[in-house]
This record gives structure tokens, sequence and C-alpha cells, in this order.
């Protein structure tokens, strides 16, 4: 079997593990497309998984209310190892790809990690993924009777609904208990799309000059056009701004259609976080900035009289 | 206790890559330590400054001769000793583990530093390989760290925002930005660290072999349109925008 551990929050089915069925019936490995919930009161998340793949196995387990990285992969490598899986799936989050290391040791397999295209190619399994902060495309290929993949969010289309529903069947596990102990959470919250969901962000650089600006020009233009809102790590390392935005190589990766840069001089780290967007847009005073390098549009001139032109148009 | 920080040299970040063959070529580039490990051998200098009794902290590499420059600038910063596993074969982040967990068996090392993402590869999977193969617990995205006797505690990046935790030795911590600012070795620490120790092992001796083979690499660099706008009357330049964005791209409503 293909397994595939769902990734959920608040007992709605992420949006990534649609894309992880996706990754699994292109891949060409053999057996059924398996997704695996692991949780507590998981039971909708369970169902939402039926209507997609060709089974489902839930961990309804008080142990699984919170993820710890030594449960989840003590819970995925025995599903793996009893079901023989042939390819293991995890989600390309900061949890799956923390967890899915210690997957492959346990089942002592290969580890192709955040992929963004996977084809089997007989015994094998090719993957494409991005190194060197995002500069190169490596394609690597590994073969082993079983293989682990991370997937890289966004890079596969979301699967449809398959046309009968997946059967459903609880497992049991033997799991550790976590070691970690967690003794304070903070939730950073956003009222805007979340940044790796949204189309089109506005990211706010150190040109926008201050927070205030940053609250009046890249928070205005974004409210106005229904996008998300980022930032570089200057303006987080400055205290601007929650590193919830961050968009780089220690931020989040995006891949919106249209990215919209503002005050932002186009750091190399800055970029491998965002540039395979579709449009890239740069609006800097510095004629010199690396970004116009990179932009699909751009502007020479000060974030403060362009981007107050810009809301203004946009009402139209 | 003994830390045991992880040492990977990386083309710097403005370094151009270039690509030979199928591989990405780096004779020419200019090789740093990854920043990100960076922070672990700072880390480790801090927590013994901090009192956290911590015995030494010795810096370890896998790679080819040149790896020995990065151990260098880890030895000048101050850490004690260093050990470098010379090959010229890559090894997947899985695989290395396997090399990583035996040297700190064989130390007695208590904690690991490594970096939460290595700049060439692209990979998180380091920390997390090696912690699975000593059946330790672990840390990454790490941004805050205290050690008290053998008690971590501290603040790391999860998926929907951060945690503060408690965890016991050993453990492997993956370390990235804000931790620390890393300090500059300075002459007189350049002139001592040429007579600490720098160990070379031989690879062999770890049974590590590469489950992950790079079949190609190439740069795809996406064809942007350049589309200047004239910026000197910022309503014309916002309204031509819009319509570029609204009709060309067809990206916003």
């Amino acid at each position: 079997m293909i397994l595939i551990v769902a990734e959920h929050a608040g007992g709605k089915l992420a949006k990534s593990t649609l894309e992880m069925v996706t990754a699994a019936r292109q891949s060409g490995r053999e057996g059924p497309v398996t997704v695996l919930v692991l949780g507590q009161g998981v039971a909708d998340v369970a169902n939402e998984a039926a209507r997609y793949a060709d089974q489902v196995l839930v961990a309804d387990l008080p142990q699984l209310a919170n993820y710890n990285a030594e449960v989840w992969a003590a819970a995925t490598a025995q599903i793996a190892q009893e079901g023989e899986a042939s390819t293991v799936i995890i989600g390309g989050s900061r949890s799956g790809r923390e967890y899915a290391p210690r997957v492959a040791v346990k089942l002592d397999a290969p580890y192709l990690e955040d992929v963004i295209q996977l084809s089997a190619s007989g015994n094998a399994l090719q993957a494409q993924r991005y190194t060197y902060l995002a500069r190169v495309t490596e394609t690597v290929e590994a073969e082993a009777p079983v293989i682990v993949v991370t997937v890289k969010p966004g890079s596969f289309a979301p699967a449809a609904p398959a046309a009968a529903a997946g059967e459903q069947y609880d497992v049991e596990l033997d799991l550790p208990a976590p070691r970690v102990e967690v003794t304070g959470k903070s939730v950073e919250k956003s009222s805007r799309v979340a940044l790796t969901e949204a189309d089109v962000i506005v990211t706010g650089g150190r040109g926008v000059g201050s927070p205030e600006n940053f609250a009046t020009y890249v928070e205005g233009l974004a409210d106005r056009i229904g996008a998300g809102v980022g930032a570089t790590r200057a303006v987080v390392d400055a205290g601007w701004r929650p590193y919830a935005e961050q968009v780089g190589q220690t931020g989040k990766t995006v891949q919106p259609k249209a990215y919209i840069a503002l005050g932002v001089s186009g750091a190399v780290q800055h970029l491998s976080g965002m540039g395979k967007s579709k449009y890239i847009v740069a609006i800097n005073k510095d004629a010199e900035a690396p970004i116009f390098k990179v932009a699909d549009y751009g502007i020479v001139g000060d974030v403060n009289q362009i981007v107050p032109a810009l809301i203004e148009a946009a009402r139209k | 206790m003994k830390i045991l920080t992880l040492v990977r040299q990386v083309p710097d970040a403005e370094a151009r890559v270039k690509i030979t063959g199928q591989n990405v070529d780096l004779e020419g580039a200019t090789l740093v330590i990854d920043g990100m490990d960076e922070y672990g051998v700072e880390e480790a200098l801090r927590l013994r400054e901090g009192g956290g009794g911590v015995e030494e902290i010795v810096a370890l590499a896998v790679g080819p001769k040149r790896v020995e420059d990065a151990l260098r600038t880890a030895l000048a910063m101050g850490v004690d000793r260093a050990i470098h596993v010379e090959t010229d074969q890559k090894l997947d982040p899985i695989a290395l583990s396997r090399v990583v967990a035996q040297v700190a068996q064989a130390e007695g090392a208590g904690l690991i530093l490594v970096g939460g993402q290595e700049a060439d590869w692209d990979s998180q999977a380091l920390g997390a390989a090696t912690a699975e193969r000593l059946g330790w617990p672990q840390l990454t995205w790490t941004n805050e760290l205290q050690l008290e006797g053998d008690t971590l505690t501290g603040r790391h990046d999860v998926d929907d925002g951060n945690e503060s935790f408690r965890a016991s030795l050993p453990a492997v911590v993956t370390t990235q930005q804000g931790l620390n600012e890393p300090r500059y070795p300075t002459l007189p620490n350049i002139m001592k660290a040429k007579k600490k120790e720098l160990r070379k092992d031989d690879l062999g001796q770890y049974g590590a072999q590469p489950a992950v083979r790079v079949v190609n690499s190439e740069i795809q660099t996406r064809a942007r349109l350049n589309k200047m706008i004239d910026g000197k009357d910022p309503q014309a330049a916002a309204e031509q925008l819009l319509d570029l964005l609204r009709n060309e791209a067809k990206v916003i409503a």
C-alpha cells in the first residue's frame, strides 16, 4: 500500500492531504492509496479522508491528542510495517519534516524530502526537489522495498473525491510516552488568509520605513485586494512583524499567483522562499535592488507614494 | 557533559551556483560554515559560558578535504577540538546521521547541536534522523535554549506558532536564526585554533552508504517579464500596474 499520513487541524482535513493523495496516485508506486488519521476525536476527519482514499486507517487515541515527533514516527512506522507499505507519504510541513526522518530510520528506508514531483521507474522512485536555497532543481532516485517521502505543500493539485468512499478501519498502536514536555504554547493567529494558501501576497521589507507604514501600506493594500501579508526577515528581526509572516529560507515558502514585494531588496534567502511565485511585482526606490531581476512588473519609486495611489486605484 | 556540534560547509548565499554535467559545481565558489550550523557552534559556547556544566565542545564535519576550513572556523570561535571524517563521497542526510550517531556515542556526547535546514541540501532531516538512531528526543527550530543540570528548557517554532518546552538530556537540538548572534573569530583565537586537535577519521569505519542517488541537477530560472513602469508619476504608475495585474496577469479581480 501507499501510506499517507493525514494532516488535519480543527477537525478538518488540510488541503495538503489531498495534494498527497494526488502525489500517491501519480507516483506509479504499488498498492491501494491508504490514509492514516492520527489524533483524538478525528471521526469527521476520517470520514472526509474516506471520500478520497481507497482505505482509511484511524487511530483515535488520547495519546495522539497532541502532535509529538517520537509518537508520530512510532505510529507511522508501525502501520507501514504491518501494512507492508511500498511508500510512506508525509506532509512537507514543519512537523512532517520533523518526524519523517525518524520514520525513515525506523524502516531503514531511503528518504526523499520536500519533493515537488514523483514518478516510479521500475522498482525505483524518482523525485524532484529544490536545493541550494531553491536555486537548483535536483532529480533524486531511490530503490528499496519501502521509501519515505515528504511532499512540498502546493506542488500537487488537490485530489478530487473518488467515486466510492474508502473503507475505514480502526488500528491499534503501541506508542511511546512523549519525552518532550510542552510547557506553553503561543498560536500565531491572523484574520487574513493563510500565507501558504493565499493566491496573492503583499510583503513588506525594511524599505517600507516603519511599523506604522507597514500597517498603512502593506496591510492596507493586502486588505484592499484580499491578499495575505508577508514580511522579510529584516522586518521580523526588527520586531515590526510576527515571525509567522516571515517569508524565506527560515520562514515560510510560498508560491502564490502574485507576490507583491514592497520595499523588499531581494536577498537570496528571501528569494528562496518566494521565487517560484507565478508573477512577482516589485516596488522599491533602489533601482539596483536584486528583486527587480526576478520581477515581472517593477516600479522604481517610493512605497509611500506609489502604494497609496495603488490602494486608491484598486478602489475603482 | 560533552556537546557535539555539527558543521557543514556550503556555498555563500550570495555565491553563484553553477552546474557542470549533472551536478552542482562548487569550483571557485566561496564556501562558508552553514549559517544554521554556526548558530549551533555559538549556542554550545554560550551554554558553557552560562555555567551549564559543559566539559567539552567537539565539532564534527563529514566531507572532502576543504571542509577543514569550516572546522578551523569553529575551532577559532572557541570549540575545543574537531573531528573530520574525510570523504569525497556524497552522503544523504539519513546516511550521514549514521556517522553522527556513532561519533556521538563514541564521544559520550549528551547534546548534539545541528542546523535546522542546510543551505545546500535544503534539508531538515539530519537532526531528526540522528536523534532516532540514538533513541534520543529532538527539539527542532529552536530559538531559545537554557541548560540547567541535565534539563533543557527553551522555545521553538511549530506548525502554527511556537512552544515552550522542557526535556532531559541526552537530546538533539536543531538551531536557527534568532537563537543567538554568532561571534567572529578574533585573530588571537584563529592563531590558537591552529594548535587545537583536528582528528581525521576514515568514512569506511562507519559503514554509511547513501541510499539516495542524485540523477540530475538543473538551474531553472523562470523567464520573467521584467516590465518596468516609470514611477515618477505615482498615480499613473499605480493605474498601469493595476491594469497589468488585472488584464495581463489576471491575478486580481
